[in-house]
Parts: C-alpha cells; structure tokens; sequence
C-alpha cells in the first residue's frame, strides 16, 4: 500500500471512530440526562402534563427509547452511503494492477 | 420460593399454576419445530465455523431477530412488565437501561469485532496480543459472565415453569437443560440462530397482541391508560424507592449501557453474518426490535396494574413477575395465558442455548485451541470439544438451578452485566484503538474487572446484609459499575504505559487495515 492510500485510510478509519464516538457521546447525553433527572429532581421528573394525564419523566424516558434506535438509523445510513463506498474504493485502488500481475 | 408456599398463595380466580391445555400444547408446538430445526442444522452442522457461527451465512434481519432472541430474556419480558405494574415510573429506568447498550455496539464494536475475530471477542483482544495469557483471561471473564447469567435464567425457569405450569421445580430445570443440550449439542449456532428467531418473533407477536388488546380498552390511547394508572395508584407516575440512592441509579446506568456490548453471546452473534456491513446493519434490527419490544412492555405493566390490579398480581408473587401472564388471562382467557406462558418458556430455553453455546466457544476455541493446543488444531477434534464443553454447560447449568433453588437471585443479572462491562469491554476498546495497549495490559484490565466486581457484589446489601445475614454491608452500593469500569480502564492504561511491546505497536497497523478492510486478501 502506497503512503497516500495508507493516509486516506488513516483519515476514513479516523472519521469513523471521530462519527461513532460522538454519537455514543449523544446517547450517553441522553441516558445520563434521564438518569441524572430522575435521580436528583424527582419532583420534575414527576411533574404532570398533557391534562394532568402523564408526567415528563415518563415521556423523556420514551423518547430515550425511541432515540437509540434514531442514533443507530442515522449512523447506519451515513456507514452505508458513504464509509462503505470510501473503503471499497480504497481496498480497489489497494489491488495491484492487472498487468502488472 | 417452595412449592407449597407457590401453591398457598393461588386462589381460584386465576388458572395459572394449573395443568393448562393451551400452555402445553403451544410448547410441544415449539418444542417440535424447533428440535425438526435442529435435527435440519445437525446437517449442516459438520465445522467449527458452522458450530460455532453458523459458517457466516446469516442474513441482517435473521442476525437481527436473532440477537433481539437473545437478549430479550424473560426477566426483561415478565420482570419489567411486573416492575411497571407494581410500582410504575421505576420499571422504565430498567427499560431504558437495557436499551442504550445497543447503539453503542453499532457505533464502536460490531464491525472491527466482525472483521479481527473468528468466534468469540478474545480473539480481537488478543489479535496483536500474546495469544495465551489473553485468552486465559478472557476465558474467565466469559466463563464467569455466562454462570452467573446462567444462574439467573436457571432458577427463575424453574420458579416460572412450577408456577405457570405446575411442574416440579428440579423436573423443570432439568428440562430446560435437556432441550436445550439437544439444540446447541446436535445443531450447534444454526440450531441456536432460528431458534433464536422463532421465539423472538413469537414473543414480539404475543406481547403485541397483548399491548393492542389493553389499548382497546382505553379507545388506542396510551395517554388514557397512563390517566387510568394514575387515577388507581396516584405513586404510578413519578420515581420512587428504585431511585433512593442517585449513585445507585448511575452505577446501574453504566453496567447496563458498557455491559451490553461486553456480553459473550450477543458479540458472538456477529461472527455469525458475511461481513462487517451486514454485522452493523443486523445490530439496527435488533435495536429496532428491542426498543419496540420495552414501549410495548411498558404498556403491558400500566395496562395491568389497571385492569387486574396491584392486589391480584401480588398474590402470586410480591415482584410482580406474574403480571403479563395474569393480563393475558384477564382479556385473553385461559387459551391466551396458556400461549403467553408457553412463550415465557421458549424464551428462557433460547437464551439458556445461547449462553451455552458462548461458554463452549470459550471453552473449546480460547481455552482448548489456543491456551492448551497453542493454536495448532484440528478442526474435527476442535468439533468434538465444543460438544464435550456443551454437555459439561448443560450439566453445570442445571445444576447450579438445583443448588441456587430458592435463592433471591434478581442481582445476578445486573452482576453478570457488571462484570461484562468492567472486564470485557474496556479490553475489547482499548485493544481495537490504542497502539501502545499490552498484553499485560489487557490481561490486568480483564482480571481487576472481573475480580473487583465480584469483591464488591460480595460486600453489598444483596449479598452481605440480606444473603449472609450481616448487619450492615460495607459497600453501600448494589450494583458496582461506576467504581468497576473506570478502575479497568485506569488499569489497563497504567499497566500498559509501564512497559513496551514492540510487536503488538508493529501490527497495529495491519490490525486497523483488517479491522477495516475486513479479512479478505488484497
């Protein structure tokens, strides 16, 4: 593998782990800001809305549930459209040459 | 729990406990197709690779539903159902918790694990790594991992099957272990993987039909089931007695979300698709999958603490593991609650053929290929050890059932998440990103994990106050996370700075293009 191939990986590989921790870092937001909710404002949390019929804890921790599933979607679309092209590309232009077989 | 005491309780009300025709009918249903199944995948069953990952050829949606099956135990199904019931708001932090896991295979484990290993997550800690001493550790990680759920699977089955469908405690655990022996000895992963698949379908089309059947009484809206709950139990709404202790909440936070992703059988699971791509996009199936499965969890315990009652799902039980079936009975009749128990079943059956089949692999691959062969095996003889491995799983899990019989054994899971998340997960990050990780860094990291959380689960209320009958316990905390986890990481790091090895740098970077570029050759 020649040194510019070896960068554009180096940089693909980086783009990855830099896009899969910061949505990791959003879920753990999200989860930890629940947890964190529940855990040292119980009154809010218990706060009723929508007539008195549900309280936000339990829709904020819905919507925890819904986000992971969201999180995944994206980073799955964003792998498939464009991480997947960038390796196939790179472990193409990595192959030798026909004729030079 | 003893039997009599089981029965005591019962009232003529409920049917549960009774010989129930349904129940027994929809089992031998499941038990019949999914043993033709296996007899279907012993065919094919003839390598290691297809023993141990049904020789790669497993689609994403199949891979999906298959870890959605493995992961969605009947502790997560009865357990959070009768938590929501019993005290509402505080179930859904379970929920959650046993959620957030997930993404974080997608986004950092699943396609470098898919592409450096072979069978289990030892294999990419110990890619650039002093094969022996990793896989040693690792081994007892896994082994430890695997008991302990075991543990918990074994005797609530057995606690479960008395109570829905009156057999005996020890005929029910051997049972359980019988048929699932047949499944992982004679169909190894194929057999596993569509089982896996069957009883998450039917258990996803059971708790569904159970969520529309509550939501019709409350004209499809969630919103009026959540006002009814709260008009009965006005506590239904807001955190409560779970939440005591905001440090608690936050350990057990971090065990559930770091644990998921260091769980022995759910990583196997991707060694089980082609490749990475179909590894990632099988994890937002399963995600898909289990989310949806804990929203409609959730409506199941409101719906019955509405429509039968704290009272009544007490009296067969004060954790209110009872509730989803008592539900099903209450709208569905006798035939509904037969059918739900029976899934109840098949879903315990499934997990226990999973994490089986993970112990072998520690077993049969890190300990026998690599520790005592030094990687030098046969394929059939490798075969043939995973099955010996099998048979000693399956003895050791029924037994541990019997001897466990009757303990309170609810933190076993959170333990077994506990150690997960403290020794196998920051070995398996460290080593897929940072160059100047070691061996003895690794081998430190996996072993202060898993030995401090067992330390500290021994010196906690549920084992030293309530189990051993000491007055106070010494560490106050029930679930050990928040300490375990950043101690392994500290550990693996401080340990790994202290000394060099020149050969695990040098192949860091063809570690990373495979981890990548995945193993095929250029």
């Amino acid at each position: 593998m020649d040194q510019a191939t070896q960068d554009r990986l180096r940089a693909v590989v980086a783009r990855r782990w830099r896009i899969g921790s910061a949505l990791t870092a959003v879920m753990m937001l999200g989860y930890f800001g629940f947890i964190f909710l529940v855990a040292f404002d119980k009154p809010t949390a218990g706060t009723l809305i929508a007539d008195g019929r549900v309280s936000i804890g339990i829709v904020l921790g819905a919507l925890v549930i819904v986000l992971a599933p969201i999180l995944t979607a994206i980073y799955v679309r964003w792998a498939n459209r464009h991480y997947d092209p960038a390796v196939h590309a790179l472990r193409e232009h990595d192959k030798p040459p026909p004729d030079a077989a | 729990m003893t039997q009599v005491s089981v029965l005591a309780t019962q009232t003529s009300s409920s049917s549960l406990g009774e010989a129930n025709v349904a129940a027994i009918a929809s089992f031998l249903v499941f038990v019949s197709i999914t043993l033709v199944i296996t007899f279907w995948a012993s065919r094919r069953t003839r390598t290691s690779a297809q023993f141990f990952a049904a020789g790669g050829k497993i689609s994403a949606a199949q891979n999906g539903f298959a870890l959605a099956g493995d992961y969605m135990s009947a502790a997560s199904f009865l357990g959070i159902a009768g938590m929501v019931s019993m005290s509402g708001f505080d179930g859904l932090i379970y929920s959650v918790g046993w959620l957030v896991g997930w993404p974080v295979i997608t986004f950092l484990i699943a396609e470098p694990l898919r592409n450096l290993g072979k069978y289990t997550f030892a294999d990419v800690v110990a890619y650039r790594l002093r094969q022996r001493p990793v896989r040693i550790a690792a081994a007892i990680s896994t082994l430890t991992v695997v008991s302990f759920y075991l543990i918990a699977q074994m005797v609530g089955a057995g606690e479960l099957i008395q109570l829905m469908f009156g057999i005996e405690y020890r005929w029910a655990i051997v049972l359980v272990g019988g048929v699932m022996l047949l499944y992982v000895l004679f169909g190894g992963m194929i057999a596993t993987t569509w089982v896996q698949i069957i009883k998450a379908c039917l258990l996803l089309l059971g708790a569904t039909l159970l969520a529309i059947l509550v939501l019709a009484e409350f004209g499809f809206s969630p919103l009026e089931l959540f006002a009814a709950a709260q008009r009965k139990y006005p506590d239904a709404m807001s955190p409560g007695a779970q939440v005591a202790n905001p440090l608690d909440a936050i350990s057990l936070g971090i065990a559930l979300m770091f644990g998921t992703a260091g769980l022995p059988h759910i990583l196997m699971r991707f060694y089980t698709v082609p490749d990475a791509s179909t590894a990632r996009r099988s994890v937002a199936y399963a995600t898909s999958l289990i989310g949806f499965f804990y929203l409609v969890t959730f409506i199941l315990g409101f719906g019955a603490s509405v429509l039968v009652g704290r009272e009544g799902i007490a009296k067969f039980g004060a954790k209110g593991n009872m509730a989803a079936p008592l539900l099903a009975e209450t709208l569905g009749g006798t035939p509904f609650l037969g059918f739900i128990s029976a899934v109840a079943f098949a879903t315990i059956l499934a997990v226990v053929a999973g994490l089986t089949l993970s112990g072998a692999a520690a077993l049969a691959h890190d300990l026998w290929g690599h520790v005592v062969r030094k990687g030098k095996v046969d394929e059939q003889a490798q075969l043939r050890v995973a099955r010996y491995a099998t048979v000693g799983l399956a003895a050791l899990a029924v037994a541990l059932g019997v001897v466990f019989e009757g303990q309170n054994v609810a933190y076993m899971v959170g333990l077994a998440f506990a150690i997960a998340a403290s020794a196998n997960f920051p070995a398996l990050l460290l080593s897929m990103t940072w160059k100047r990780f070691t061996t003895r860094g690794a081998v430190a990291s996996m072993i202060t994990g898993t030995v401090s959380t067992l330390v500290l689960i021994l010196l906690s209320p549920a084992v030293w106050k309530d189990l051993l009958h000491h007055p106070e316990a010494i560490q106050p905390l029930k679930n050990p996370g928040v300490i375990t986890v950043p101690l392994s990481f500290l550990v693996g790091i401080v340990v790994s700075l202290s000394s060099r090895e020149p050969e695990a740098e040098a192949a860091f970077a063809e570690a990373q293009h495979r981890m990548h570029f995945g193993p095929t050759k250029p």
